[in-house]
């Protein structure tokens, strides 16, 4: 892909981003020293990647277009719509990864870090899309509703179950 | 039904389930748990794990949550203090107490002496760190510093653990569900040998800092400090390298040299639980991810681990049916 393309989805990345920081100004603290590290955001069926580091003083998204010049301490690596998951609190990531659709590379003490921090910060859909609270449960719903089903037919892991408790 | 017990009466088994971040504080007590164990982001705290655990703020917002729902939260101060530096163990048991921790689990004999001392009227249940396991044990913490409470190790019989509860010492905790380490806690050898750290120190016996996993061909190897633990072929689910659950090839063979990597699932042996005089039940966990209450009222603590999804569910379940 070449660079072009990737601007627009860079500027939202990075829009997202802040918000979700804004949101949860708490995180970069969880994270400890973690939050200098550099993790690489890999959507294993996207021609694109993301640079996330946490750092309180810069934080930064970027997106690239392939990991194979960065350096990075640690990689996370699923498709897009599983991560998408585990950052919305769909999935769990320890399962994700003992079931194998989840892979990590690298510092496994930053990435759980990280999954640690994401999963405190109960980060919402809306939130980050910074869209205003009267709509936003509107929107949560139905961006989860979505995704859920688009999961299911793409023959996604299936999330957590929050409703019957049967499993 | 649940029915709050005041401590020291209680006739029913008290359910204690893991938090490791202040959304499973507050998930686990809106899941019904009559408490909650959690400690601070440092080394006081034996599960000092990447990300998780409390500051003082968080504590003090965690408590307060928890009892405006009426449900107790335990503070782990359960690490040996390190020689020269008792000042972060002294100001954490103060920040607990300052945030209405309804009791410190602890297991230094200088840090339960000292919080004896500082704060007279504050419960001190005993760690499972400290690995008291015999009468005597327990009768030495409680006459001489007023324990209120011990853990007991995971690996005791039910006819073990009704012998020391008979003695009626203090109250009984034991785990109900999570890992089954067959080692005294908090001191593997084994662990510190590959590690060179110390499990009850430095967060758990497989600490993340030393933990890798690499794809090599179609295998997924998962290392400890170099150390491979255990190979999974595509397909196969992995596991988190834990030493003692390792394949190891020995005489010419693969196998689990150490012990099957079973877990421990208390819910077939409950109500014989109870008759040895148990009063309370925890489930460990504070460093798995969340998992979720469900929506037809079953005690579902939601601070435990996915995997444990069932079994939790089971458990609660049962805890609230011997309440009615």
């Amino acid at each position: 892909m070449s660079v072009l393309p990737l601007l627009p989805l860079q500027f939202a990345a990075a829009r997202m981003f802040q918000n979700a920081l804004a949101q949860h100004p708490r995180m970069a603290s969880r994270l400890g020293a973690h939050a200098l590290k550099r993790f690489a955001i890999d959507p294993v069926d996207c021609p694109f990647s993301f640079i996330l580091e946490p750092k309180a003083d810069a934080p930064r998204l970027t997106v690239v277009p392939s990991l194979a010049d960065q350096v990075y301490d640690a990689r996370i690596a699923a498709p897009l719509l599983v991560l998408l998951g585990l950052l919305d609190g769909r999935y769990d990531g320890d399962a994700l990864f003992f079931t194998r659709d989840l892979m990590i590379e690298g510092d496994t003490a930053a990435v759980l870090a990280l999954r640690n921090a994401i999963e405190e910060a109960d980060i919402d859909p809306a939130e980050v899309l910074g869209l205003p609270k009267q709509v936003a449960p509107f929107v949560t719903e139905r961006y989860r509703s979505l995704a859920m089903h688009l999961r299911q037919a793409l023959g996604a892991p299936p999330e957590i179950n929050c409703g019957s408790g049967s499993q | 039904m649940t029915s709050r017990t005041i401590y020291g009466t209680q006739k029913t088994m008290e359910l204690i389930c893991p938090a490791g971040t202040p959304s499973a504080l507050r998930a686990a007590v809106e899941a019904g748990s009559d408490a909650v164990y959690c400690g601070f982001r440092n080394e006081t705290n034996a599960r000092n794990f990447p990300g998780l655990n409390f500051d003082d703020e968080e504590l003090r917002e965690g408590v307060a949550y928890a009892h405006s729902r009426a449900a107790k939260v335990l503070v782990a101060l359960n690490t040996f203090a390190r020689a020269g530096n008792f000042g972060i163990w002294q100001r954490a048991a103060e920040q607990a107490v300052s945030a209405g921790a309804d009791a410190l689990i602890v297991a230094d004999l200088g840090l339960i002496d000292w919080a004896r001392k500082a704060f007279p009227e504050q419960r001190i249940h005993l760690s499972v760190q400290a690995a008291a396991a015999t009468v005597p044990a327990i009768r030495f913490y409680v006459e001489h510093f007023g324990v209120r409470r011990v853990v007991l190790p995971r690996v005791l019989t039910v006819d073990e653990i009704a012998a020391i509860a008979a003695d009626g010492a203090c109250e009984i905790e034991v785990f109900a569900f999570g890992g089954l380490c067959v080692m005294a806690e908090g001191r593997c050898l084994l662990s510190s040998y590959a590690t060179g750290e110390s499990p009850n120190m430095n967060g758990v016996c497989s600490p993340a800092a030393h933990v890798a996993y690499a794809q090599e061909g179609t295998d997924l190897a998962a290392r400890l400090n170099g150390f491979t633990i255990d190979r999974y072929p595509d397909g196969q689910p992995a596991a988190y390298p834990t030493l003692c659950k390792g394949r190891f090839s020995c005489g010419g063979k693969t196998m689990h040299v150490f012990e099957e990597p079973t877990s421990l699932n208390t819910i077939e042996i409950l109500p014989a639980l109870q008759r040895a005089g148990v009063s309370a039940l925890k489930i460990e966990g504070r460093q798995r991810g969340k998992a979720y209450p469900d929506s037809d009222g079953a005690r579902l603590p939601r601070g435990v681990g996915c995997f444990a999804f069932g079994a939790a569910n089971a458990i609660a379940g049962a805890v609230s049916i011997y309440r009615r």
